[in-house]
Parts: structure tokens; C-alpha cells; sequence
């Protein structure tokens, strides 16, 4: 870990702890709580596709398998939800570990084709399998999650628990982009062959780091289930896994901290641009609601336009940019003075 | 008389219709710079990418140090002692120059994901050690003033060089070279010569492929020349440019 990634995860937490005492609406606190799980999602799928250079628009369904697994153990068998969660994550662990074997041998499109397929597959049998998960009208009653006894009945106190899960997980990805694990995954990116003939076991690896992506969404899964306390098919569907991907690219995919900006700008813009909406109407302005869509669409399609490397790549090129002026300029007052 | 290091044996390879590699028999001496040379598709890439195992044999038998290598995964003969480079110039561009070397460390640390992850105290002392084993390196290739750069950016010259450098962090027994020369202006060739040479005397086994005649004249102790996948000559410089056969093939009847 490098000095910068212990100041992003310095400013993080302090920002998280701050956060609660300015955003006091339980609406905008559960914004923000999606936010996290769409941020835990994200930094997995980012060691996969920006560090590991490996595509997947399947990731959706390991959310889906996490949050199914914590909803169907904790209501119809009485499990504890964090052995549920554990259960969760035991399952992705065999099932990502069992679709990477025959997929990671497919590179770009195909790739991308064969993990699309397969969630497809589970939406379409978390729909179908009635008995089970629910069909499309769910499973109800998802009991809530308890540290040592103490209840996360409150959106504060969740917000804090999501929060402090995407810290610990930023900081062990961070750790991992920096060891020899991390370095070999880059050079399997960078040139499998290369990567081979200096003895990383690409087909070992590949498979490692689709199966610990698959972690942490279903992880992020499990806690959806037990802060909405109900769930659906809906937002596991093929669309949700894309819009992962997105993040990840917006925000820049080859930056464990561009994912986590993708992250963070996709889940707040919806909801930024709703807000405009309204407050616009205030002033006797309206539009229908589907221009939120077309703005949203422009923004995204400008960022990949003019920062193809990612916004948070692109924000902190123009932020050095400005230093590098500022102390040039200084530099040049300076001289003029002698 | 030295042993040798690797054997070939009766390597047959087909793609398709077409014999790439045609009963190939050859032998590697121990500690010596052997160069492969033949006119272009005559089957020296194919040799290379047989014997660490990116492509299986139709027939015949690899043997390295009595080791078989058939059928042998890429990464597993890079941990029996073989080092390669690549004709197009495989470094990874989106690692700095550090960082790639660092890679070629990779065999000489055992620590998995979930240590990696964790990051306990014994492990930054490792890491440190793979850093500076690779700071040595970069020092011996004269990359230092590079160290820090995306590896993508330097010319061709250093990226050939780098790819030496990764291969050699490796530490193997033998290092197969694919055209180091290729694309290099004159005094860069003859800085490659002197770096093989060196590597040479660090008692590394060398295997050249390289179309540079001079080069290969010049540091190689046995040359071997092979023309549709086949052997048409071997023996010391001397005696291969007075082969009549080599001639021909060179030149055309």
C-alpha cells in the first residue's frame, strides 16, 4: 500500500463519519447505504476487470445468489444471518468457481457473452423457481442484522456497518493490488504470455480473482437482503450487472479508486437529477421525468468521451494540473521579485 | 566436453497440413551460447514456443536436465529453470519498469491471496526483498534512471532490454532469446552482444534466435541451422558459413 492509498482511506473514513450529522433524511441516508453496496460490488469487479483485465457482466448474479441465500436461510430454515451470509459466500465460492473454469478460457467478447448468459440463467430461475426463491413476489420478513446483540435497527447504524464493510474491503484490495498476487494478475493483463513464461499460473489465477470478486458481491448481496429486509428478482437482473460494469468504467477501470467514484457518481446521480427535477419545478419549470434518463445518458457518454481513462483519473490529472500551475506561477512571481 | 543442458529428440510439429518443426534432433551444451538461425518461417519461433510448452509436440521428446518437458504448462518449465523473451517485445505496458521485473520474482515468493490481502508483517519484509532483488537487476541492465516509468513508453531498445532483465529475475538455467537484436540500431546491437556475453559468464545457458549474422558470428560457441523445420547444419561459426548447404539455403541455388 502506498502513502496515497492511505490517505484516500484516511479521507473516506473521516468523510463517512461525518456524513450522518449533515444528511439527517432516512431517504438520502438509504441512498447512500445502496451506495455502499453498489461500492463493494464495484471494487471486486475492478480487480477482475481493471487489474486482472477479465470481463464480467455476470456479477449481478452473485449478488443475487448472496442476498437469496441470506433471505431463504434466515426465514424458511431459522439461520442466523451471519451464518447465512457465510453460507452465501461458501455457495459463490462454488459456483463462480465452477462457471470460471470453462468461461476464463474465453477472452473479450466471448468472455463477456458467457457471464452475460449466465445471468440470465440465475434471474431467470430466481423468477421460475417459485417454491424456493419466491417467484416474483419475493420472500418477505428478512430478519435484521445484530452485532453481539446490538440491533442495526436504524439507517444510521447501517449506514455506519456498510460503510465500515467497503473500508476493510477497499483496504485489503489495496493490499492485494500491491503484493505479488496483485502484480501477477497486472501481468496476466498486460501479456498472458509474457505473464506465463515468468511462472504465474495463468488459468489458477484467473479463476482466483473471478472467485473473490464473486465474494464480495455476494457479500454486498447478503446486506442488501437484511437492509431492505425484502427481496425480488428485480434488481438482480441482467441490467443491474451492466450497470456495474459501467461504474467501473466510468469511474476508471484500471483504479481500485475510479471504481469506487463510478460507484459512488452512478448511485448519487439518479438521484441528484430527481432532486433537480423537483427543486426546478419550484420555479415553475417542468419537464417529464424521462429527461432525467437522456441526462444521465449524456453525462455518461461525455465522460467516456473526454476521459476515457475514467473520471477519477481524469479529476486528478486536472487537479495536479492546477498545482503544477499554481506553483509555476508562484515559482515565476518569486523570480520576477529578484 | 561439457553435459548438455537440453535435448530435443526427434521434435516433430504439425499445423495442420503444414510442418512447422520435421524430426528435429539437437542438443544444448551446458554454460554455452548455441544460436539458432534459418531463413524466416524456417520453424526457430516454433522451437522455442515447444520447448517452454506454449505449443505441444506432434511427436518426439523435450528433455531438459533429464527432465522430460512434454506436456509441461508454460509456468511450470519457467519454474524448472527456463527463461524466454519474446520476438515482439511482450513487456507489460501497463506495469512500470520495477514493477515488471517484480514479476519476475513471482517464482521466488510462495504467498497467496488471502496473505496478499491481509498483509501480515512478515510479508512486507518479503516484499521488500523482492524489490530490492529486482532494483539489482534493473542496475545491471542500466535501467535505473528508468525504474519508474510505465514500461510502455521506453524505446525498443529498453524494452528488449527489460525483457532480458525480467527473464534473468527469474534466475533460470537457460534463457532462450527471440531476435534480441531485431529492431535495434547498430551500437544497441552491441550492447546486446555484451550483455549476452556477460550472461553468458554468470553461467547461464544461452539459446539465440537472431537473424543479425554478425551478432551471431560473433559471441555464439555453437551455431545450428535449420531450414523447413529441419537441420541442414551445425557446428562452430567457422564451420557453418563453409557449410555448402547452408549456403544454398541462404542464397537460393
Amino acid at each position: 500500500m502506498k502513502q496515497k492509498d492511505y490517505i484516500g482511506i484516511a479521507a473516506l473514513t473521516t468523510l463517512i463519519i461525518i456524513v450522518p450529522y449533515l444528511v439527517t433524511n432516512d431517504y438520502y441516508l438509504g441512498v447512500l447505504i445502496f451506495t455502499a453496496l453498489n461500492c463493494l460490488a464495484c471494487i471486486g469487479l475492478c480487480l477482475l476487470m481493471g487489474y486482472a483485465g477479465q470481463i464480467s457482466i455476470g456479477h449481478g448474479a452473485f449478488i443475487a445468489i448472496g442476498a437469496y441465500a441470506s433471505a431463504i436461510l434466515t426465514t424458511k430454515l431459522g439461520w442466523s444471518p451471519w451464518a447465512a451470509m457465510g453460507f452465501g459466500v461458501v455457495t459463490v465460492i462454488f459456483v463462480a468457481f465452477f462457471v470460471g473454469i470453462p468461461t476464463l478460457r474465453l477472452k473479450g467478447h466471448y468472455l463477456a457473452m458467457a457471464t452475460l448468459g449466465f445471468a440470465s440463467i440465475v434471474h431467470i430461475v430466481s423468477v421460475a423457481a417459485v417454491g424456493f426463491t419466491g417467484g416474483p413476489s419475493g420472500i418477505m420478513n428478512i430478519p435484521r442484522l445484530s452485532i453481539f446483540g446490538f440491533q442495526l435497527n436504524s439507517d444510521v447504524k447501517f449506514f455506519y456497518f456498510s460503510w465500515a464493510i467497503v473500508i476493510a474491503g477497499l483496504y485489503l484490495a489495496v493490499n492485494l493490488i500491491y503484493s505479488r498476487v496483485g502484480r501477477g494478475l497486472k501481468a496476466i493483463h498486460g501479456s498472458q504470455d509474457a505473464a506465463s513464461s515468468l511462472g504465474v499460473n495463468i488459468t489458477v489465477y484467473k479463476i482466483k480473482i473471478f472467485v473473490l470478486s464473486a465474494i464480495y458481491a455476494s457479500i454486498s448481496g447478503s446486506l442488501y437482503a437484511h437492509y431492505v429486509l425484502y427481496i425480488d428478482p428485480g434488481p438482480f437482473d441482467v441490467m443491474h450487472s451492466v450497470l456495474l460494469v459501467t461504474m467501473v468504467a466510468v469511474g476508471g477501470i484500471h483504479n481500485i479508486w475510479g471504481a469506487l467514484t463510478g460507484a459512488i457518481l452512478l448511485s448519487l446521480l439518479p438521484e441528484f437529477l430527481s432532486f433537480l427535477s423537483d427543486y426546478l419545478q419550484g420555479f415553475g419549470i417542468r419537464y417529464k421525468t424521462d429527461y432525467d434518463t437522456l441526462v444521465y445518458g449524456a453525462i455518461l457518454l461525455l465522460i467516456m468521451l473526454f476521459l476515457p481513462e475514467g473520471l477519477f483519473d481524469g479529476l486528478y490529472r486536472s487537479i495536479k494540473a492546477v498545482f503544477n500551475l499554481k506553483n509555476r506561477l508562484m515559482k515565476g512571481r518569486s523570480q520576477g521579485a529578484v | 566436453m561439457q553435459s548438455d543442458i537440453l535435448k530435443l529428440e526427434q521434435l516433430h510439429k504439425n499445423f495442420g497440413g503444414v510442418t512447422a518443426v520435421d524430426n528435429l534432433s539437437l542438443s544444448f551444451a551446458k554454460g554455452e551460447v548455441t544460436s539458432l538461425i534459418g531463413p524466416n518461417g524456417a520453424g526457430k519461433t516454433t522451437v522455442f514456443n515447444l520447448i517452454t510448452g506454449f505449443i505441444k509436440p506432434s511427436s518426439g521428446k523435450i528433455i531438459f536436465n533429464g527432465w522430460h518437458l512434454n506436456g509441461k504448462k508454460p509456468h511450470m518449465i519457467a519454474a524448472m529453470g527456463i527463461g524466454r523473451t519474446f520476438q515482439n517485445v511482450q513487456v507489460f505496458s501497463n506495469m512500470t519498469v520495477l514493477e515488471n521485473i517484480m514479476v519476475g520474482r513471482h517464482l521466488r515468493s510462495r504467498c497467496g491471496m488471502f496473505f496478499s490481502s491481509v498483509l501480515p508483517p512478515f510479508l512486507r519484509l518479503e516484499e521488500n526483498r523482492i524489490r530490492s532483488a529486482a532494483k539489482e537487476w534493473i542496475s545491471f541492465l542500466k535501467l535505473d534512471q528508468y525504474a519508474d516509468f510505465s514500461a510502455g513508453i521506453l524505446p525498443l531498445g529498453n524494452q528488449r532490454m527489460l525483457e532480458i532483465a525480467r527473464a534473468l529475475a527469474l534466475e533460470p538455467n537457460l534463457l532462450l532469446l527471440d531476435e534480441p537484436a531485431s529492431g535495434l540500431n547498430a551500437r544497441e546491437t552491441i550492447a546486446m552482444g555484451e550483455l549476452i556475453q556477460k550472461i553468458k559468464s554468470m553461467d547461464i545457458t544461452v539459446i539465440l534466435v537472431e537473424h543479425d549474422m554478425e551478432l551471431v558470428m560473433d559471441i555464439s560457441d555453437r551455431v545450428a541451422v535449420i531450414n523447413f523445420g529441419r537441420l541442414i547444419a551445425e557446428g562452430t561459426p567457422k564451420e557453418v558459413q563453409q557449410n555448402p548447404d547452408v549456403i544454398t539455403a541462404y542464397l537460393g541455388t
